[in-house]
Order: structure tokens, then C-alpha cells, then sequence
């Protein structure tokens, strides 16, 4: 599966360049699904990447096959969990025992890339130190503008706010330091006027 | 440029080479405050010539009492810093622009490293003095070839981040050591010569830094070059710039009216369009980008000369 393209939008709306090898400097790598075909084409790319690099990995759905292929690609330390809240502790400890100097490698879901990389921009990971490459669902991480509440895998504009339960128009606006899209209120002129829900596309 | 008449309230020599200048309001007033890194541009009126030099503010960024800069004497320069020890006494009336920071802490960092070689010391005075009072994490690192040289030893707090490397003494800066092991966020300044400068982009590079938290200033005078002439598309006139003349000196001289701030290559306010260009501009500027350059459709009058035909500019 190909990294995803997607169509130009304003200006905030992330671009993901894909992930290169910056040779063996310290890394920090973190893959969900079918992101960790992306960390094994980079591991192809430049085998040196993986000498000082720890792996988090996130299996989410695929296969065994997958995590033994990254294993034996001779990460420096190896993770595994069920999700990014049950990574995220040992996520944000590496982070804050990082140094500069050190590459973080992202690969996987706008939800998973954009919480990853908040969470390294808080903990002063440099933008530039930072790869990323989109694989896997176009689902949307939103938050509600008006509740701040966070709904996950949005698929559908408008949808309805997991917290609040208003009608919610999908906006290209990104936070990064939030790592997630807003939503904004699509009926509040005209309550209960809710356009007929559309896919999302990337 | 708006600037200030201010009265030299003292004059004192740190060094056989560097000598410190404190300037107040004639009539006491509070000077606008800055942020460290700031510079003022100082008028020097020598005989025809009006001289103007830009130089990082010493004093307490806080203080509006005064400004204080330190000045070292460049013999072989082409006269400001000369002027300054030679003529500017207590109770002189200079003009100075109001400060203008083109160096300034990026506050977003988690740690600040500082890296001063010589008199590149100066924006770092004031810098530290910043730091100390927000209680942000840096350190510094003072590069100089001798305790009798080294001028910011008169101007440093005695506190446990700044460090001091005399060379004569073997103690030379360790570049690789100071960027390895850095927490993540921290953000590097270099004040310095060239050679200082580069050095730390290339260990920068090595050690994985992205060149965005890498930030330097580089004070330049013009440097000198062959006399040469430039066409004004404006007004049709050739003027000719001397050799120990930069061509915004020479614009000026001539009654160009021309946007300027650092005068060093650095601010990009004096940046003019090329007309048209048969020779090579010899660029010394840190503002264009590679394109610019090697299209030659733009110059920097403040510190850049042309060699060859002829030169037409949008002035």
C-alpha cells in the first residue's frame, strides 16, 4: 500500500513529505498498521537507520508477519502495544530522555501522526527532526471548536460531536500543537438544516 | 531611521583594544528598552564623511537609564571604530538609531547555547542578563585568545553557565562536546567570525541539528573591493563607489533616498532590484537566497560590489 496522496488545501492543512533515511542518528520510530510497511521500505532504503533507533509499534490489524519482518530489521529497542494512549507514556518518556540531534520517524493515520507529533513538539523535538508518512485510513482526528472535546476516526462531513453532540462541518483547518482538525457548528443559523453527510476524501 | 541625539556619559577602555561607551538622554529622559541581541546603528560625523556603524547593545536590556556598547578598535578597518576611541569623548552629542534586534532569543527553546568567539561577545552581554532574569535554562561558551583580550570578562556575571575558553591557556572550544547530549529543544546563537560560524553549522550538521535552531549574527563592515560604477534607472546617473566605499555609502552621498537598517548584510531593508548586469556582483550579504544570487537579479548596497560592464539598478 502507497503512502497517500492527498489533494492541495490551505495552507495549514498538513503535508506529509514521506519518510527518508537521515543515516544512523539517534531515532525515535513510531508505526501503526500499514505504517510499518513504511518504516520496512525506509529500514530497505538505509539499513543504518535502525543501529540507534527505538521502534514503537502498533500492530492494529496487521498480521504477525509484520512485526516479526520489523523486528528483524535490528531496531536498537522494540515496543509493541495495543494503541497510541497505551504507547504513550513510554512514547513521552523517550522523548524527554532524547536529544538533540535525535530523528523521529512517524508512519501511520493522521490520528496517530498528528498525536505523536504534538506530543514531540511538546517535548521540543524540532519540526524539522520530524518524518512523516501518511498510510492507512483517511480518518479524521476532530475537535469540536465549541466543547473541545476530541471525536476520533471521522469519516463523514458534517458528523456529529462525540462530547457536545452538535452537528459538526469537517474543516482542512489543522492545530499541530492539538493534533487534530476542527470542527465547526453547521446548523447554528438554521438548527436541525444539516446537509446530507458526505465521505471524506483525501 | 528614527534615531536619537544622546550624550556620551562615559568612555572607558576595557581592553588596549576594546573600549566601552555609555550613552544617556541629554536631559535624563528614559531610553526605549530592548531585548537581548538588539543593536543601535551609531552617526559618526568625520569631516565629509557621516560614518555610520551598527553595534550590539551591552547594557541591562531593562534598563533605560542608558545604552552601552563596546567598541573594538579595527586598525586596517575603514575608520568607524577608529573614530569612536580616537575622537568620542564624555560630553560629546552622537546620534543613534533607536535598537533594532535582528538576534534575538527564540523563546519557544527548552535551553539556550551560546557560543561567543572574540568580540562576537557583545549580544550575548545583554542576552545573559535576559536569561538570568526569566530563569530559562543556557549556558555560554566564551571563545578568546587571551584573558587580556577578552573584554566580556569585565561585562559577564560571575555565574555557573557561562564558560570561559582562553586559547594561550590550551582551552579551545570543544564544538562537537557543547552540541552533544543537548536536550531536545534547545536552541544554539554564534557571535563570532566566519570561521566560528561555519564551524558550528558543520557540527550542527554532523550531530543531526536541523539548521533552524542554529541561528548566528555576523557583524560585517562593507568590505572593501576595486572602485566601481553604477547606473541609477531612476534618475539615468552614474555614480561611482569608492574602493573603501560600500555602494549604499556611495547612494547616499549621492542623495538617493534609501530604506536601511543593519548595514551588515543582515536585514534585507536596503535590498535593490538589478536592472541589468554584465560583470558579477560580489555578493556578502546573509539576506538573498542562492537564487537571487546567482541570477543576479538582486544586490545588497550595504556590503555587496560589482566587478565588470556595467550595473543598473532600480534606485
Amino acid at each position: 500500500m502507497r503512502a497517500t496522496e492527498f489533494s492541495s488545501s490551505i495552507p495549514s492543512r498538513p503535508v506529509y513529505a514521506g519518510l527518508r533515511p537521515h543515516g544512523a542518528l539517534p531515532a525515535l520510530m513510531l508505526a501503526e498498521g500499514a505504517g510499518g510497511e513504511a518504516l520496512a521500505e525506509l529500514a530497505g532504503a538505509d539499513p543504518s537507520v535502525m543501529r540507534r533507533a527505538h521502534l514503537f509499534w502498533i500492530p492494529a490489524g496487521a498480521g504477525p508477519g509484520l512485526a516479526a519482518r520489523l523486528r528483524a530489521l535490528g531496531p536498537a529497542g522494540y515496543v509493541e502495544g495495543p494503541d497510541y494512549a497505551a504507547l504513550r507514556p513510554r512514547f513521552v518518556r523517550a522523548l524527554a530522555d532524547a536529544h538533540m540531534g535525535t530523528r523521529l520517524y512517524l508512519a501511520g493515520d493522521e490520528g496517530l501522526i498528528g498525536q505523536a507529533m504534538a506530543d514531540a513538539l511538546a517535548a521540543g523535538m524540532p519540526l524539522e527532526a520530524i518524518d512523516a508518512e501518511h498510510r492507512g485510513g483517511i480518518a479524521r482526528r476532530m475537535q469540536c471548536v465549541h466543547c473541545k472535546g476530541i471525536t476520533e476516526n471521522v469519516t463523514t462531513d458534517p458528523f456529529t460531536c462525540a462530547h457536545c453532540g452538535l452537528n459538526l462541518f469537517v474543516r482542512d483547518h489543522y492545530s499541530r500543537r492539538i493534533g487534530a482538525f476542527q470542527g465547526v457548528c453547521v446548523d447554528a443559523e438554521t438548527p436541525g438544516q444539516v446537509p446530507e453527510p458526505q465521505e471524506i476524501k483525501p | 531611521m528614527t534615531s536619537l541625539m544622546l550624550r556620551v556619559a562615559a568612555a572607558e577602555s576595557l581592553t588596549p583594544l576594546v573600549k566601552r561607551f555609555r550613552f544617556e538622554h541629554p536631559q535624563g529622559a528614559a531610553l526605549p528598552l530592548f531585548s537581548g541581541g538588539a543593536h543601535v546603528v551609531v552617526e559618526m560625523p568625520d569631516g565629509e564623511v557621516l560614518r555610520r556603524n551598527a553595534y550590539s547593545l551591552i547594557s541591562d536590556p531593562q534598563d533605560g537609564s542608558g545604552y552601552e556598547i563596546a567598541v573594538r578598535r579595527e586598525d586596517g578597518g575603514r575608520g568607524g571604530s577608529r573614530f569612536m576611541h580616537g575622537r568620542v569623548q564624555p560630553g560629546d552629542q552622537l546620534r543613534i538609531s533607536l535598537p533594532l534586534n535582528l538576534f534575538a532569543l527564540d523563546l519557544r527553546a527548552r535551553k539556550h547555547v551560546l557560543i561567543a568567539g572574540g568580540i562576537g561577545i557583545t549580544p550575548f552581554v545583554a542576552q545573559v542578563r535576559q536569561l538570568l532574569r526569566m530563569q530559562l535554562p543556557f549556558e555560554l561558551h566564551y571563545a578568546a585568545r587571551s584573558r587580556a583580550e577578552a573584554a566580556g570578562l569585565k561585562l559577564l556575571p560571575d555565574v555557573p553557565q557561562i564558560h570561559v575558553h582562553i586559547s594561550d591557556e590550551g582551552d579551545h572550544l570543544d564544538l562537537g562536546g557543547i552540541l552533544s547530549g543537548q536536550p531536545l529543544g534547545t536552541h544554539v546563537y554564534t557571535c563570532g567570525p566566519e570561521g566560528l560560524i561555519t564551524a558550528v553549522a558543520e557540527a550542527g550538521a554532523r550531530l543531526g541539528w536541523p539548521k533552524t535552531v542554529l541561528h548566528s549574527e555576523v557583524f560585517q563592515a562593507p568590505p572593501p573591493g576595486r572602485p566601481f560604477a553604477v547606473v541609477l534607472a531612476r534618475s539615468g546617473r552614474t555614480i561611482e563607489v569608492g574602493a573603501h566605499q560600500s555602494l549604499l555609502e556611495a547612494l547616499e552621498a549621492a542623495g538617493v533616498e534609501i530604506d536601511w537598517s543593519c548595514r551588515g548584510g543582515a536585514c534585507g531593508r536596503c535590498e535593490t532590484q538589478v536592472l541589468s548586469c554584465h560583470g558579477r556582483i560580489e555578493h556578502h550579504d546573509h539576506w538573498l537566497s542562492e537564487d537571487d544570487r546567482s541570477s543576479q537579479s538582486r544586490i545588497m548596497p550595504c556590503v555587496s560590489r560589482f566587478r565588470g560592464e556595467t550595473l543598473i539598478i532600480d534606485r
